[in-house]
């Protein structure tokens, strides 16, 4: 049965970031769930979380610059029957609080949404120190930890809905700062099992997640423009567990794959794929 | 575990004298009790806080058979009272009071620390009933508490529901209580109360020497939270102190300063013995002591009842 919440959004056809969404389908969580809590620190305005903070006032919690007591909150509230979405850059929600989300969260195997927004380094201007290139090694090496990066506005709005209404135990989203055009037409019914093939193809695999996944679409479009080479586009939205049989499906008819991500080779998505090929 | 001598078979005093609740000299003859099980448990396990265990006994006994409201017939009761131990590594002494209190038998006390039981040596809420947050990491105890008196006032049960978070001098060092300490006052949680286990000894040496945490009540009283200091083995003023912070309209820190080894004469704020587990000599001596103290403290019941 697809969710109320998801049929009843409204699809964006422009060009916005996936941080828009999360505040959005945040407060859509938030007037239907009474149980769903939110937190952040000192970054609301940026995550988008204020969008929930504006609407829900007793049930937002700005912690100020303090991530690391965000994380254990979070623990505790959600040891007491809450859903916390705690939201903040993912650099400091990752590398700055990883004691406390290790602990607290994920190996208690608590129902809490970190939502990291501003992943990879597509948030510019700020500079190295806060471009986070590893946090996806860091959750996937996390026990328990489940790692969702929508592609766009649209499979982000979805992936929030679901992160209530489909999946349970700790998840971590990423979402990104700059507007990024739109790849599918719809909000999705669902994530599915987390790998969509949005193009097929049967010279090449092109493994993308997140903000890369319209860039590999791009791609595709010239490699077959300017080089009659057929593409095949996986685009991959759970990037952990990670649906084995669609990708080795395409890697066997292709026989050659590339990843694209905003983050490093290491840990990341094209360690997740290597490793699921060797095996 | 031959040479130990079994637990004493506590039968609780006919009391009445503090409206049905365990009287201040029970109290102090079931901490003894606890005591007894720590040392019985780490001589078994060969490994673990002993020291530290002890060191809290006194305070673990006022909550759990007098203050916290609880049941270990109905573990998720929503109106109970949350008992934290952020000082994780202490989780013998909170393991004896679960098991006296029927959260799983006594004999599962034997297996602390090894493999198969579900006594870890850090208390893990996947694995042992009533153990409300895993804990273990210092420094989470308290913003985890925080978080526990939020959804309780979320669910309108703050008024009802306290939270009792027991620290240590380590947990003091760590920046994250002090993130913890300042957002209990921000957000005004009333119902929470932090207890703060100063033995002034830790793995390194005194808290003194490593890293000097100071005037503890100070610092909680200028994060905007009402402070006291109490000696920490006096149960009457553990019990006391403890009472009243359910009663105030802000966050309560009670500083207990305590000796750690407490009630073990070789152990008993003498550094060295942090993390180490006591010999067969040193256990066998420390259950001699813990059983005459035992002793001294069944016949003063009877001597008053």
């Amino acid at each position: 049965m697809a969710s109320e919440l998801i049929e009843a959004a409204e699809p964006q056809s422009e060009s916005i970031a996936t941080r828009q969404a999360y505040g959005d389908a945040l407060v859509a969580l938030g007037e239907t769930y009474p149980e769903v809590v939110a937190l952040d620190a000192d970054l609301a305005v940026s995550t988008q979380s204020m969008k929930f903070g504006k609407q829900f006032p007793e049930r937002f919690f700005n912690v100020g610059a303090a991530e690391a007591n965000m994380m254990s909150m979070s623990c505790g509230l959600a040891a007491t029957g809450k859903v916390p979405y705690a939201s903040t850059f993912a650099i400091f929600a990752t590398s700055r609080s990883y004691d406390q989300v290790r602990l607290g969260i994920a190996h208690n195997g608590l129902k809490v949404r970190i939502g990291a927004s501003h992943g990879g380094v597509s948030l510019g201007e700020d500079g190295a120190s806060h471009q986070m290139i590893e946090d996806i090694a860091l959750m996937r090496a996390m026990p328990r930890m489940q790692v969702v990066v929508p592609a766009d506005y649209n499979q982000a709005y979805t992936a929030v809905i679901e992160s209530y209404e489909r999946f349970d135990g700790p998840m971590y989203m990423r979402f990104g700062r700059p507007k990024t055009p739109v790849v599918y037409d719809e909000i999705p019914e669902t994530l599915g099992g987390g790998v969509d093939v949005l193009r097929e193809g049967k010279d090449i695999t092109l493994i993308a997640t997140g903000h890369l996944v319209w860039r590999a679409l791009e791609a595709a479009e010239s490699l077959e423009h300017d080089d009659g080479v057929e593409a095949e586009v996986l685009n991959v939205s759970i990037v952990k567990p990670l649906h084995s049989e669609t990708v080795l499906e395409s890697l066997s008819k292709t026989g050659v794959g590339v990843t694209a991500e905003e983050h490093r080779v290491v840990g990341g998505l094209a360690d997740a794929v290597r490793q699921l090929a060797a095996e | 575990m031959a040479h130990l001598k079994p637990v004493p078979d506590l039968q609780p005093e006919p009391s009445g004298k503090a409206g049905g609740k365990p009287s201040i000299a029970e109290l102090e003859r079931y901490a003894t009790v606890l005591r007894i099980h720590c040392v019985r448990m780490l001589a078994v396990a060969k490994s673990g806080h002993l020291d530290s265990s002890l060191s809290a006994a006194d305070i673990v006994a006022a909550l759990y058979y007098r203050v916290l409201r609880h049941d270990s017939s109905n573990q998720t009761w929503p109106e109970r009272d949350r008992f934290v131990l952020s000082k994780g590594h202490a989780a013998p002494i909170q393991y004896a009071a679960l098991a006296e209190h029927g959260y799983f038998p006594a004999d599962d006390l034997m297996g602390l620390r090894q493999i198969g039981s579900h006594l870890q040596g850090h208390p893990d809420m996947t694995r042992t009933p009533g153990i409300e947050v895993s804990t273990g990491s210092l420094g989470q105890g308290l913003s985890m508490s925080v978080g526990i008196c939020l959804a309780l006032r979320l669910d309108g049960l703050d008024e009802t529901a306290q939270v009792f978070t027991l620290m240590s001098d380590g947990d003091c060092q760590e920046g994250e209580s002090w993130e913890g300490a300042m957002s209990a006052a921000h957000y005004g949680v009333s119902n929470l109360t932090a207890i703060v286990d100063y033995n002034h000894l830790q793995t390194d040496g005194t808290t003194e020497e490593v890293m000097d945490i100071g005037d503890v009540r100070a610092k909680f009283e200028a994060f905007g939270w009402d402070a006291v200091e109490i000696d920490g083995h006096d149960m009457g003023a553990i019990v006391e102190s403890l009472e009243r912070s359910s009663t105030l309209d802000r966050p309560a820190a009670i500083v207990c300063q305590t000796k750690k080894g407490r009630g073990v004469s070789f152990m008993e704020d003498r550094f060295g013995f942090h993390g180490k587990p006591p010999s067969q000599e040193q256990a066998e001596q420390a259950m001699e002591e813990l059983e005459a103290t035992y002793e001294r403290q069944t016949k003063a019941l009877r001597g008053n009842g």
